[in-house]
């Protein structure tokens, strides 16, 4: 198993730097990803986006989340207090948690499970209770409807991303992360080196559509559709207790982005058979670098896919996700299998 | 050093998830007993972890906290779940209690009897080697076990399928149901229908925005 750069020979000192280290990623990367999006968003439809605070409006997300400190945290008379009051941070310690395991850099992780892309996934699936909590506890009737309709999506949706990442980690013939990625970087097609998104290119966009889904991105944002349930679960919400639901998504999408990277796209290498210099210091932060160029690419196509799609009726959705996306995860199993037993 | 740790950390465990467990029987709301049921989950997840069967934790975890879990409160909250207490209390509630503490008895002395003295080898289980366990040494049981449940599945969707013509929709997916049309008198006008009846309670619903945009 590699080494971490936070592995130290005092256990408890590690340990804290390791929090430490997750906690300042969960809370600055969701930032930049942020921003990204809203400068983003505003260039694709034809305006500056936020300008006034920080240069080029980059400290806008910073002055939003004083805002919400600022606010007053309000808890509806009919709602359930402790349920209600607990549900955003149910819905953020998964997301908080699966960092852990991200590999960033040859050392840049802070824990190399065996099971680690189980161990994310496993996780992952807590958040909804959260969500179920946060929309039951609300007791408004857009949030429940909201609660009930992301529960049925995400139940739906979590079956492709796992059959999707199964391919990826028969392939590999780990589960370990940073095992994923040091299997991608001596990968070769037919002679030519390549990421497993060549090979799995349709567990890349099966898993893609299905952390989509799983985020509540547009063009899968029905559990939240403004124009219907307001914004589902969070409806009731106000202050902090909001900022964290936001924060949660951002950091959905930089984790789940991490994740297709770690998965698909090769990791910290630049591309396989490109190996990065022998200096540790240098390795680390190249890899470090090439890995958030990755991940906010991704951002950027996830944005992307929100400024062009209309929202998708919810049968509609649920209808893709049976019919389609668990169809062609199988094949993309079976494929990977075949070539597998072949190779 | 390590031991006595990890002891620590068991009890932790074990006392929070007992606890969690009296909390699911004796609470007067549903969801509530659902909800202390994900603590009690993710407390034998933890015992699992403390054990050394990682592979078992983290799936008591995806499917025991993640989804059955979310499936409960899913009918709860589809069915029936308003906030606040309210007197769901069976009559056999005596009967449960004794049946429980026969039943807790019984397994307790099992493993008490199969697992006094025995020293548990507390060192994490490498996937690889659970995995050639599984698929190699008993590769036809899990075929067979995969085969019964795949069974079981096919049989719940046809037993829950809709008969023929007994669907709420038909297959076509465009089809709004946007109601009867009002009859049209004689004398009124029916240039405009929607404005021109105002007497009629069934006045047309214009399905507008049919994506929800």
């Amino acid at each position: 198993m590699a080494e971490s750069i936070f592995a130290l020979d005092s256990f408890w000192l590690s340990l804290i730097l390791k929090l430490v280290a997750v906690v300042a990623f969960f809370l600055v990367a969701p930032l930049i990803a942020g921003y990204q999006e809203h400068k983003v968003m505003a260039f694709m439809q034809n305006r500056l986006g936020p300008m006034e605070a920080g240069p080029f409006g980059a400290l806008q997300l910073v002055a939003d989340g004083i805002k919400f400190i600022q606010k007053e945290d309000i808890i509806p008379a009919a709602a359930d207090k402790r349920v209600f009051s607990a549900a955003p941070g149910v819905v953020l310690i998964p997301t908080l948690i699966m960092i852990a395991v991200l590999p960033l850099s040859p050392g840049g992780f802070a824990e190399d499970l065996d099971v680690g892309i189980f161990f994310a996934l496993a996780v992952s699936s807590v958040g909804v209770v959260g969500v179920m909590m946060a929309a039951w506890a609300s007791a408004s009737k857009y949030s429940l409807i909201g609660g009930i309709r992301e529960a049925a999506q995400l139940i739906a949706y979590e079956i492709p991303l796992f059959i999707a990442a199964a391919a990826v980690v028969m392939q590999a013939g780990t589960m370990s992360l940073v095992g994923i990625v040091n299997a991608q970087a001596d990968f070769t097609a037919f002679g030519i080196p390549v990421p497993y998104a060549v090979p799995q290119a349709i567990g890349l966009v099966i898993f893609g559509i299905a952390a989509l889904a799983e985020l509540n991105r547009p063009p899968f944002d029905m559990p939240i559709a403004d124009s219907e349930v307001i914004a589902g679960h969070m409806t009731e919400y106000s202050g902090l207790r909001f900022a964290f639901f936001l924060l949660t998504e951002f950091g959905g999408m930089v984790v789940y982005s991490a994740l297709m990277v770690v998965l698909f796209l090769g990791g910290w290498n630049i591309w396989p058979g490109v190996p990065l210099p022998d200096n540790a210091i240098l390795a680390n932060l190249i890899g470090f670098g090439v890995s958030m160029v990755k991940i906010l690419g991704l951002v950027f196509v996830m944005t992307w896919l929100r400024s062009t799609y209309p929202r998708l009726r919810e049968d509609q959705l649920q209808r893709f996700a049976w019919t389609v996306m668990i169809p062609l995860a199988i094949l993309q199993l079976i494929v990977t299998a075949i070539g597998k037993v072949i190779a | 050093m390590g031991l006595e740790m990890a002891d620590i950390f068991m009890l932790v465990v074990l006392v929070l998830a007992g606890a969690a467990s009296v909390f699911v029987v004796v609470n007067k709301n549903v969801v509530h007993s659902a909800l202390s049921l994900v603590v009690v989950m993710l407390g034998v997840a933890g015992a699992f972890l403390l054990m050394g069967a990682e592979f078992l934790a983290w799936t008591q975890v995806l499917v025991y906290a993640g989804a059955v879990i979310v499936l409960i409160l899913f009918g709860l909250m589809l069915t029936r779940a308003p906030i606040g207490p309210m007197r769901e209390d069976s009559e056999n509630a005596r009967l449960a209690f004794g049946v429980s503490v026969a039943l807790f008895g019984f397994l307790m002395s099992l493993i008490i009897v199969s697992f006094n003295g025995v020293e548990l080898n507390l060192s994490v289980t490498p996937t690889i080697a659970l995995a050639e366990f599984l698929y190699v040494e008993w590769a036809f049981p899990l075929l067979a076990m995969g085969f019964l449940l795949t069974v079981a599945l096919v049989g719940a969707v046809i037993i829950a399928r809709a008969e023929e013509g007994e669907g709420p929709l038909p297959d076509d997916e465009d089809f709004i149901d946007s109601g009867e049309a009002p009859p049209i008198r004689s004398g009124d006008s029916v240039a405009e229908p929607g404005y021109s009846i105002p007497s009629t309670e069934t006045a047309p619903v214009v399905a507008s925005g049919r994506g929800g945009q």
